[in-house]
């Protein structure tokens, strides 16, 4: 397949990269201010070294990317809230040109899900974002071959960066600032880590899969969201002397969507350590499943969009 | 209102000693069913003794509040012997944090509060304030409640701690290991 890749962080870079790898031609590939395009596939390596050496990927414009000739639009920019723009309007239209669209954004399918889906049902392309939850880990590919109705909820450890501060907490005896600094530091969390430790980057992730349960109705203000910073390090002690420990748990229930620090059993299959994500899905018919793995970076990521890109192509 | 209370069945538990003979099972249940009680469960230890050589029971059942002293008399009439009765009301326990001025905002009145609101009983209380009693401190509560009424008790709990900007740290509903 031919790729437009927008968004050149570290999973569209990723992407990018791995691509070849999956027998896929990367058409064009952009970044917030320019673009390499080419209709027999750009050169990568190029194209990310430029980006190394001058910060813009090629010479052409960002829109001229989303023009190029491409069988999927790769949509990798920055998450952004409420209009979930410009990722919306780049899904839009790629699906107005009956292409395909694989996400890495969580904005469009968490905050405007039935808009996209009626934008996909009048187009050619169908729209796929197995990334956007779970990083790496096949969670909403299980759940629609399970088949959504056989699903009553889900629930899980959704992010690495709030895992990594309370794991260390707690192992560590440490101060929620201590924790976070050396996240900072080790690159598990962004300079400005409020997404992931208020729980909005959770709460996203539950929108969708609520969305993906439901069918639809769900986004980011239907979710009744807690963060943990102001968790003091006692806290986690007092739990664990009761052979418990706090994790950040979202969930997408019959009652909703919501997230927040929860006490669970220390050695129970929630309680995973460091970044690590899991989901829980709660089956009609098979009992609970455990669904467990890298949650985010750039390369695990990739993985999970170019197996959207795979599905695509059978 | 006060109808209601007195009508509505609850569950309770009786701990009884009885005599290793024939019969006795039989001679301690009677007066249960007799008095309007209703049996949920008999935990009949056979193997186990008291000190006095006694089997050790444990009674569920189920009367309205008004009937219960009414059933415990009749036990104590018929002759059998009633260790305790209706302390452990509580069928299931939820476990919480209270984060914030704990202590500041009269952690006492708290806890009397929760259990007034939400009809379950604290029965264990740990507090760690690092910083001193002005600081940020964290609690954690042991409550008892009736069964299938800890998502009351919880959401009891979450009403006083609002009152009192204070953080609850949930436990999980979801029981782990069902699967």
């Amino acid at each position: 397949m031919k790729l437009a890749i927008l968004g050149a962080g570290a999973v569209g870079r990723s992407v990018a990269d791995l691509a070849g790898e999956y027998d896929h031609a990367v058409t064009a590939l952009a970044d917030s201010t320019s673009a390499a395009v080419d209709p027999d596939g750009i050169d990568v390596a190029d194209a990310l070294a430029r980006k190394d050496e001058s910060g813009r990927v090629g010479a052409d414009a960002p829109a001229d990317a989303l023009d190029a000739e491409y069988d999927a639009l790769v949509e990798a920019t920055p998450t952004t809230l409420d209009d979930a723009q410009p990722g919306f309007g780049h899904v839009r239209t790629a699906l107005e040109r009956d292409r395909h669209v694989v996400l890495a954004n969580k904005g469009p399918v968490a905050e405007r899900y039935d808009e996209l889906r009626d934008l996909e049902r009048d187009s050619e392309g169908s729209v796929r974002f197995e990334a956007t939850v779970g990083g790496a880990i096949p969670v909403l590919s299980t759940i629609d071959d399970y088949g959504p109705g056989k699903i009553t909820a889900a629930r899980g450890v959704l992010n690495g960066t709030a895992n990594f501060v309370l794991s260390r907490m707690a192992a560590e005896g440490l101060g929620y600032e201590h924790v976070l600094a050396e996240a900072q530091d080790l690159g598990v969390a962004e300079a400005d880590p409020s997404f992931d430790v208020n729980g909005t980057d959770a709460a996203l992730k539950c929108a969708i899969l609520a969305n993906v349960l439901n069918d639809g109705g769900y986004s980011l203000a239907d979710a009744e969201v807690e963060g943990i910073a102001d968790l003091p390090g006692n806290a986690l002690e007092l739990a664990a002397e009761d052979g418990r420990t706090v994790r950040l748990i979202g969930e997408a229930t019959p009652d909703g969507v919501r997230v927040g620090p929860r006490l669970v059993p220390q050695n129970g299959t929630l309680a995973v350590t460091g970044t690590r994500n899991i989901v829980q899905l709660e089956t009609d018919h098979a009992g609970r499943l455990n669904l467990s793995g890298r949650g985010a970076g750039g390369p695990e990521t990739a993985t999970a969009v170019l197996a959207d890109v795979n599905r695509l192509s059978k | 209102m006060s109808d209601d209370a007195s009508t509505t069945p609850r569950a309770y538990t009786v701990r009884l000693e009885l005599v290793d003979e024939p019969g006795e099972l039989l001679r301690a249940l009677e007066p249960i069913a007799d008095n309007g009680g209703n049996l949920l469960s008999i935990l009949h230890e056979r193997g186990s003794l008291t000190p006095r050589g006694h089997i050790p029971v444990e009674v569920d059942l189920e009367c309205p509040p008004g009937r219960f002293d009414t059933i415990v008399s009749a036990l104590r009439d018929a002759g059998v012997n009633v260790i305790q009765a209706g302390a452990e009301r509580y069928g299931e326990s939820v476990t919480l944090l209270l984060v914030g001025h704990v202590v500041e905002t009269d952690l006492s009145e708290t806890l009397s509060a929760i259990e007034s609101e939400s009809d379950a009983q604290v029965t264990d209380l740990s507090l760690s304030a690092p910083g001193g009693t002005s600081d940020v401190s964290s609690a954690r509560l042991r409550l008892d409640a009736e069964t299938g009424k800890t998502a009351e008790v919880v959401a009891a709990v979450r009403e006083v701690a609002e009152r009192k900007q204070l953080k609850v740290v949930e436990p999980l509903t979801e029981l782990e290991g069902a699967a």
